[in-house]
């Protein structure tokens, strides 16, 4: 999997519950959830020295 | 025809084994006569998960929810031409992957109507040492409990498949252990180019190395393709090993190497036990509907009908909150993908002009989306209350994907 774009979701309660994430071309809401392999990928993207962008 | 009437034959004095007719005799037990076992048996291909379903999901290629044919550019790529299947291609070369119908063959003949099928269509014949390209399937580890693994009386797989291509030789289906990082390798040969063939390949049991009883990756089986020499320059193992990454594909056809190539699998079965071509027991062929709600635990695609309604929520202000239930459970919590058709219609037919979508709350049953509209969307500010989320043209819509 390859991730290019990745930024955190708000809950109403303003907590970052999931990711917004470019995974293979498309746009995935990735829960923040270790067992989710999409947010296993994004882990390692950060791992690999990416950020993922704070929510607007 | 004379006729021998005893109630029991034994062994001569000293011997323990009664032999009946020579190799290449038929012994006949007529109809309406039973052999009643209260022993142990052994050669019968008598399963040992009788009337149970196929542990490999969709092993038949029938379910393709997320379409039929995918385009694989020569960079590291994977796509799932069938539910729960997919290619991985590592930069060595294109291709394109599809699910297949079967109008003729073996394979038809054994009852199978779709295959996974892959066709190289830019050559690479002299791939980079990491390339690598594979067939593969994940088992969730607390489904492969059954195999003993780690234990002193764990027990051998055999994995059983229908394959064609168009190259003849030896490939290799390399099973690996997604918790301990250890792999155990089988190896086929195609003998006749284009035909289908029936394949049954021995797996060694493994008294090394437990799964843990959760939803993450257990046994992953491997059908390699082609690969560089980081992936190819080793041996098979017969045994279990600590992962060796260029004995995982020693053997593979080199489909990469000509777009002429192609390669086509169906009819997966997987079995404890060893079993031969003769004795493994029939293949477990499901419903469609069984196999799709099997599948639905690791992704499902809403709207491909089109006007597909999927949610339904309140609307307040220029924002509209729904409720999504998914199909089925899933594996884990979803990754969710709102695609461009996804649009909001409003008890009075109103559709609202959406400019942001977002999800939230996504749990393994359910999830919450996040709809908001321009501000001038034509009578959508006095059409506060009730709305619908649509889907509206086929083709796209909504995903969701909790796949290993």
């Amino acid at each position: 999997m390859i991730v290019t774009k990745a930024k955190y979701c708000k809950d109403r309660d303003g907590n970052n519950v999931s990711v917004n994430a470019t995974i293979d071309g498309k746009d995935w809401s990735v829960p923040m959830v270790e067992d989710n392999t999409h947010y296993q990928a994004i882990l390692q993207w950060v791992a690999d020295g990416n950020t993922i962008q704070e929510a607007d | 025809m004379s006729t021998l009437e005893v109630n029991k034959i034994t062994p001569v004095s000293g011997g323990t084994t009664v032999q009946v007719g020579e190799s290449g005799d038929t012994i006949n037990i007529p109809a309406g006569a039973t052999i009643a076992n209260a022993g142990t048996s052994t050669g019968f291909g008598d399963s040992l998960r009788p009337n149970a379903q196929n542990l490999i999901i969709n092993s038949d290629m029938a379910v393709a929810q997320r379409g039929t044919s995918f385009s694989h550019p020569d960079t590291n790529n994977d796509a799932y031409p069938v539910d729960r299947f997919s290619f991985l291609t590592g930069s060595i070369g294109a291709y394109t992957s599809t699910q297949e119908t079967l109008s003729s063959g073996a394979a038809y003949d054994a009852g199978f109507r779709k295959a996974a099928r892959i066709d190289c269509t830019t050559a690479q014949a002299s791939p980079a040492a990491g390339d690598y390209f594979l067939f593969q399937y994940k088992m969730e580890a607390q489904d492969c409990m059954l195999f003993k693994k780690g234990t002193s009386n764990a027990e051998k797989m055999t994995v059983a498949f229908w394959v064609k291509s168009n190259k003849t030789g030896t490939s290799q289906l390399t099973v690996k252990d997604g918790d301990n990082d250890r792999i155990c390798a089988g190896t086929y040969a195609i003998s006749s180019a284009n035909t289908w063939e029936h394949k049954v390949i021995n797996i060694a049991a493994d008294t090394t190395g437990a799964f843990n009883n959760d939803n993450g990756a257990g046994f992953i089986f491997e059908w390699w393709l082609g690969g560089g020499s980081s992936y190819t320059s080793g041996t098979a193992p017969t045994a279990w090993e600590a992962r060796t990454d260029a004995d995982r594909g020693a053997n593979n056809l080199s489909i990469n190497d000509n777009t002429a190539n192609d390669w086509a699998i169906t009819g997966i079965q997987v079995e404890v036990g060893e079993y031969t071509s003769s004795t493994i027991p029939p293949f477990q062929h499901e419903s469609f509907g069984d196999n799709l709600i099997r599948c639905y635990r690791y992704y499902e695609h809403t709207g491909s009908e089109g006007n597909t309604m999927v949610a339904s929520g309140q609307t307040t202000g220029n924002t509209t909150m729904v409720c999504h239930l998914h199909y089925h459970p899933k594996r884990a919590a979803p990754s969710i993908t709102l695609g461009t058709a996804l649009t909001t219609n409003q008890h009075n037919g109103v559709a609202g002009n959406v400019t942001t979508k977002s999800t939230s709350n996504i749990r393994t049953t359910d999830c919450e989306f996040r709809i908001t509209h321009d501000a001038g969307t034509a009578n959508f500010a006095i059409a506060q209350g009730m709305s619908n989320v649509v889907i509206n043209n086929t083709g796209q819509g909504l995903e969701i994907n909790a796949e290993l």
